[in-house]
């Protein structure tokens, strides 16, 4: 910056290239990688998708001895090696919220919106590379909690389950499925709420707090809504056994995934038309 | 080239911006000017297509900024405040910014030395002063090498060589042939870098002229003249709407005559002068004057009394 120079000359850009789907996939993917919180909250994710069935597993091993029948009974296998997703998805979900909160809390929202006019393909953007990322991290982390439970539960003949019995490998990658939505879900509830706190409370309330409120109905009432919640219909993806009054897989992943489309088409419609 | 027309916002009750209509050519360095809270940076982001306007409408480079393929090589802008993500660094934001336009990554680093933020390029903005998250959004402003750059008060936290290599750089991209809208609430700043200004106050157009005549224009004339015979000079140019007012070392001050025409009077009653000063309003002075209803003096009460 020298004071003696009368103009400044700015070096002209050879090229002038269009906004492309690809190249804000590819933005998007930049500023995913750039920040912190990525990296804490995809580690937490993965850490404690690993972690927690271990230590679930050793826990049960060592009382399996001390254990009654009806506890025994109780311990299934598959709850043990997929227990670490209830608490990955809040780490995923606090991720999600925050991809696009962030944006509007320091304000690099506005110039998101003044390379990318158009909104819309920021959204798409943000949602298919979160949705890859996360699904390409936890699968391998449930696979994993698969096969170390199930070394760890090697001494136990009654909590061997293999990977190819009929809905197990389903259940597994199941779980993988069900952290991505619960992101793809958490990032439309930001990008409508627009506030890493509540956006994460709205998160929280949906997931956390309704469900058990659910319990002050009455059972055959509770019975009839619960299962339709958005936690308990994606949770049936990496459910084993069915109950009566849980969906299946099948019809519990399609409302939950009916529920993140239903969040994606409000925030999208918000997102065109809200003022920043 | 930036066209607006009847461009009107309101939020809630409030109306930010109440009917403008300017052009703003490219070429010349165009200033916009107005009290803080005028409705400046709402009429910026208006322009960015970030607000829609309520009413009225607002074109750059011939169309609304969101219909352009390539939004960054069209319009390049500073906004006010933070738009940087506090976690990120500043290679990073403008390089996700890059990327969304093909733009390679070496323009990035380019722009990065010009503003002069390379040593400090991997650290997260959210350690930025002032002064270095300005130079970053300059970076940003300049990045897609639009044709046309806005700025929200760029001098914002500089120190004076960083002022001066803003205006500097204004004047350069203007003569380039670029369209140059850079706000500031500050007159001074303005005299020295525009060419022609917009003045708005409480989101109405108050002028849209040249810098010289907005002078001329807001400036009340004010003549100075010494005599020895200052009590018969009164007599003579004594007249409807001209007033007078003692200056100092026994000068007279007429308001509301011109040099031309004291000096004229003075002769014709033969009346010897010792000095005859036209004084020009500052214009500081000029922009006060035009501005001064304007500012919202309600707001501020209502705050004192809150």
């Amino acid at each position: 910056m020298s004071a003696i120079t009368p103009h400044v000359r700015v070096p002209r850009l050879a090229e002038a290239g269009r906004v492309r789907f690809d190249r804000v996939l590819l933005s998007e993917w930049t500023k995913l990688r750039s920040v912190r919180s990525t990296k804490w909250s995809l580690g937490a994710a993965f850490v404690l998708t690993i972690a927690f069935p271990v230590i679930f597993a050793f826990a049960t091993r060592s009382h399996w001895g001390s254990m009654s029948p009806g506890e025994r009974a109780d311990r299934h296998p598959l709850d043990i090696a997929l227990a670490g997703v209830n608490v990955a998805q809040l780490a995923v979900a606090v991720l999600g919220v925050l991809l696009i909160s962030a944006e509007y809390s320091t304000g690099s929202i506005r110039s998101t919106f003044t390379a990318v006019p158009k909104r819309l393909p920021v959204l798409w953007a943000k949602l298919l590379d979160f949705a890859v990322v996360s699904f390409v991290l936890v699968v391998p982390a449930v696979l994993a909690s698969f096969f170390l439970s199930q070394t760890i539960l090697h001494s136990i003949p009654q909590l061997h389950i293999s990977f190819t019995q009929p809905g197990v490998a389903r259940a597994v990658i199941g779980g993988a499925v069900y952290v991505m939505l619960v992101g793809i879900f958490a990032l439309a509830i930001g990008a409508i709420v627009r506030n890493t706190a509540g956006g994460i409370a709205a998160f929280a309330a949906i997931f956390f707090v309704l469900p058990p409120l659910m319990f002050t109905l009455p059972t055959s009432w509770n019975n009839a809504i619960s299962q339709y919640l958005p936690s308990n219909a994606g949770r049936q993806l990496f459910a084993l056994q069915h109950a009566s009054h849980t969906l299946s897989t099948w019809t519990g992943g399609l409302v939950f995934v009916g529920y993140c489309a239903a969040a994606i088409v409000i925030a999208a419609v918000l997102l065109v038309r809200r003022d920043v | 080239m930036i066209e607006a027309i009847d461009l009107t916002k309101d939020y809630g009750e409030k109306r930010a911006v109440d009917g403008l209509s300017f052009t703003v050519k490219p070429g010349v360095v165009t200033g916009f000017l107005g009290p803080n809270g005028s409705g400046k940076s709402t009429t910026m982001r208006l322009i960015l297509g970030l607000d829609a306007p309520t009413r009225g409408d607002v074109s750059v480079n011939g169309r609304h900024y969101r219909e352009h393929a390539a939004p960054l090589h069209e319009v390049g802008a500073l906004l006010e405040a933070r738009s940087v993500h506090t976690g990120r660094s500043a290679h990073n934001h403008l390089l996700a910014l890059a990327q969304t336009h093909g733009i390679p990554k070496s323009r990035v680093s380019e722009l990065i030395d010009l503003v002069g933020l390379h040593e400090v390029a991997r650290k997260r903005t959210g350690q930025f002063s002032l002064g270095m998250g300005q130079r970053l959004g300059i970076a940003q402003a300049l990045l897609g090498d639009p044709k046309t750059v806005m700025l929200d008060e760029p001098g914002n936290g500089l120190d004076p060589e960083g002022i001066h290599w803003v205006r500097n750089l204004l004047k350069g991209l203007a003569a380039e042939g670029r369209t140059v809208f850079v706000s500031s609430h500050l007159m001074s700043e303005m005299a020295l870098t525009a060419d022609h200004l917009i003045v708005i106050g409480r989101g109405k157009l108050i002028a849209d002229t040249s810098v010289d005549d907005f002078v001329a224009r807001a400036s009340q004339k004010v003549v100075v003249v010494r005599s020895p015979d200052l009590e018969r000079l009164r007599g003579e140019l004594s007249r409807p709407n001209v007033t007078f007012a003692e200056a100092e070392r026994g000068a007279l001050e007429v308001h509301g005559l011109t040099a031309e025409q004291i000096g004229e009077a003075a002769a014709s009653a033969g009346i010897t002068l010792h000095e005859l000063t036209p004084q020009q309003a500052s214009l500081e002075e000029a922009f006060m004057n035009l501005t001064r209803d304007e500012i919202e003096f309600g707001a501020e009460v209502e705050e004192a009394v809150a």
